[in-house]
């Protein structure tokens, strides 16, 4: 126990000496956290409306100031020609437009339907949609608003009361920030054991760590604790971050989410220490530190997209992400509230990620021993 | 020139023998193209729902059928109590909740008018109120589908009421297809890698082994040296760019409405602002380690900030501004303007225009901070 404590106060003074990296491996979550928080959002305000109103008058330019009045639209243009509308969508400048034909107000006096044709630019599919049903809804009230005399007697109505549930603003915030949590954190806490292992290997002070009476998972446990005391400082910095600049709700237990979080960090050091006691370059083991965290964290854990879009395969795979089980967990925590006897079996895989991962990379070093 | 030609040629040769090298720079792309592209995914399909049906009567079960048959839902589950699928919305299990309350079917005869309650897990904002829009279109068509109680007074009803036509028209991706917007940009984020990466490996490893020296004592200037190193990146980039639009159009059916030889003819300016930020990149860093790390950490950034996962229009304000000077920002969305819209050369003037002037100032940059050293 004597010599796991020497290696423990060695890897600390490491630490220690080099207190740049220490900070910059303090700060770069936290840094990245606050850019990406402001950046990966998908909310649909400030939509440029263009008009096409060949013939203005009191009923057309009432429905255009409705649009005007709206929150979501600003109008960037009216223009008289549906023609003019195309160099508008090509280059970006109109997003959405509303084009009235001749004859609106004359059909609308005479009680016939009145014709209004909206268009949208649907390259991206989902902000389409809500574009769309956003020009429908502003179009519907005007309507209700224009007729309050007539009375709403005759059809059915079914009418929905809706509830959006544990995020009722709906902001995309709330669901990127934890998601970027998980991104951030393991991304630096599998680089930090998998260069702190290749470096003793091309320092050549791993022959001195191999031959002194530390057994395998002595140095294992030596090499992982210091750094997952950094880790965790990391975790309760995005946290509080998340919390105070981007104001996501914690509705859940927080020792819940600092003990899941600590977990989590376990697993991405001991991916690091795998990596490394696998490879044996600095180079090598960075490159592939990146690559099997970064990629498969944004695109195979839910972070971004979600996973029940994804085909079946994509989603077989993303079971051994720890990312995804850290991103269902924190979300759940921080948005539902909800308790361990939810997130029990993503724990579970998280603990189990860490044991297997931590197994094998004790093995790797019994197989250098012999 | 024939210095130029000779070192490009070297460079060539390099490539060519290497084969993890090609393995990367042909392979990999597409199987990245491939996986990102399933991966790369917002589409709301099969929202998992659960109806809790208090009144248990033919209008209620009506609606229930409407969910079912509209294509979107997917009824995960029928109880009769609330508390199940609270369970269920806290489990993930379902998306939403939909709550018909009891005298629903009495109400609709009575008053006309019924009410449903529809609670939607909003963790995801817009996918929540594609879902709620969804619903409440079965349930207005529902509705409508219902006789009204007496037909005269629908009909004095509709006269004095004004009454809109909407029509509605979905540009660019009528069929909504996710894969034909994100291949794009995707494009653009495989040149990026490959452009600045293997520039900024590249010029590392000669500094690494030494040969950087032999090639300062030759005659050859800085310019030439610079021009001959990014010459053999460019064209793998521009093929690259190629392999990506017949993977595309071949596999994913994407749209080429515009113009291709306008989109090659930004590429070309666009992978000389990739290379030229991955040879600056090689010029401040000593080992080829650095150099992966600084590149990843930029091309991440990169990424992240175009637009390419999450549309610029939804970021806060000022970080639309930062990514005014983000060069992938701009091809993205040249890419997308000419593939999907059509765009000509007047549409995209302005990003091309930022690329030009980026890639003028990236290589000035870059030559001035190469220096054939001594030491």
């Amino acid at each position: 126990m004597t010599a796991l404590g020497g290696l423990l106060r060695k890897e600390w003074f490491h630490i220690r000496r080099d207190r740049r990296t220490a900070a910059v491996l303090i700060a770069l979550p936290v840094v990245q956290v606050l850019l990406f928080g402001y950046a990966i959002r998908t909310d649909v305000d400030n939509v440029r409306l263009a008009v096409v109103d060949p013939a203005p008058d009191a009923q057309t330019i009432s429905l255009r100031n409705r649009f005007a009045a709206a929150d979501v639209f600003r109008t960037v243009a009216v223009v008289p020609r549906i023609t003019d509308l195309d160099p508008l969508f090509e280059s970006g400048a109109a997003q959405q437009a509303i084009v009235f034909y001749p004859g609106f107000s004359r059909d609308l006096g005479r009680g016939e339907p009145a014709k209004l044709l909206i268009i949208t630019d649907a390259t991206e599919p989902n902000t389409g949609s809500l574009l769309q049903s956003y020009a429908q809804a502003v179009v519907n009230q005007w309507v209700g608003g224009a007729s309050r005399a007539g009375g709403a007697g005759g059809g059915v109505r079914i009418v929905p009361q809706v509830r959006m549930r544990f995020n009722p603003t709906r902001e995309s915030k709330n669901l990127f920030v934890p998601g970027l949590m998980a991104f951030v954190l393991t991304i630096i806490s599998s680089m930090m054991t998998a260069i702190s292992l290749t470096r003793e290997k091309e320092t050549g002070t791993m022959e001195a760590l191999l031959v002194s009476p530390l057994r395998p998972w002595q140095i294992i446990v030596g090499k992982v604790t210091p750094y997952l005391a950094i880790g965790f400082v990391s975790v309760v910095l995005v946290i509080v971050e998340a919390l105070l600049v981007f104001h996501v709700p914690l509705r859940g237990s927080v020792p819940l989410l600092l003990v899941e979080g600590a977990l989590y960090i376990l697993v991405s050091l001991s991916l690091g220490i795998l990596i490394s006691a696998r490879t044996s370059s600095q180079r090598v083991a960075m490159m592939f530190a990146l690559l099997g965290t970064m990629l498969p964290n944004i695109l195979l854990s839910g972070f971004i997209f979600p996973l029940e879009s994804m085909p079946s395969a994509l989603q077989a795979i993303s079971y051994v992400v720890p990312g995804r089980w850290f991103v269902t967990i924190a979300r759940g925590i921080m948005l539902k509230g909800i308790g361990f006897e939810y997130v029990w079996r993503e724990t579970l895989f998280l603990a189990a990620m860490a044991a297997v991962l931590l197994a094998a990379s004790v093995r790797s070093f019994n197989e250098r021993l012999e | 020139m024939r210095r130029i030609l000779y070192l490009a040629q070297a460079e060539v040769l390099h490539i060519l023998r290497d084969h993890i090298l090609l393995a990367q720079v042909l392979v990999v792309p597409v199987v990245q193209l491939l996986v990102l592209t399933n991966a790369a995914t917002f589409e709301i399909r099969n929202t998992p729902i659960h109806i809790v049906d208090l009144d248990r009567s033919p209008a209620s079960r009506g609606v229930v059928n409407r969910l079912a048959a509209n294509g979107h839902f997917d009824i995960v589950d029928t109880t009769p109590s609330v508390d199940v699928g609270d369970d269920h919305l806290l489990r993930g299990t379902a998306t939403m909740i939909v709550v018909i309350p009891r005298h629903f079917e009495e109400s609709i005869v009575r008053t006309g008018v019924g009410q449903v309650q529809l609670s939607v897990n909003a963790e995801k904002g817009s996918a929540a109120g594609i879902v709620q829009s969804y619903a409440t279109q079965v349930l207005t068509d529902y509705a409508a589908s219902l006789r009204p109680v007496d037909n005269e007074s629908r009909i004095a009803d509709a006269g004095s009421r004004p009454r809109i036509e909407v029509q509605a028209r979905s540009r660019y991706n009528p069929t909504q297809n996710y894969k034909h917007y994100m291949v794009p940009g995707i494009l653009v984020a495989l040149m990026t890698i490959i452009g600045t990466l293997l520039s900024a490996q590249n010029i590392a490893r000669e500094k690494e082994l030494g040969t950087l020296e032999q090639l300062n004592v030759t005659p050859i200037t800085r310019g030439q040296f610079i021009i001959a190193k990014l010459l053999p990146f460019w064209v793998l980039g521009l093929i690259e760019l190629s392999l990506g639009l017949l993977v595309g159009k071949l596999v994913f059916g994407i749209p080429m409405v515009g113009n291709l030889a306008l989109l090659y003819c930004v590429a070309a300016v666009y992978l000389a602002v990739a290379a030229g930020i991955g040879l600056w990149i090689s010029a401040i860093v000593d080992t080829q380690q650095q150099a992966m790390f600084v590149t990843f950490f930029i091309v991440n950034i990169y990424l992240l900030m175009s637009g390419l996962f999450t549309p610029i229009d939804s970021m806060a304000p000022w970080v639309q501004k930062v990514t005014m000077i983000n060069p992938v920002r701009h091809f993205v969305t040249i890419s997308r303007a000419i593939l999907m819209k059509g765009a000509g050369p007047a549409e995209i003037a302005q990003p091309f225009l930022i690329l030009l002037g980026t890639a003028a100032v990236v290589l000035v940059v870059a030559v001035g901070q190469y220096r054939k050293r001594a030491a």
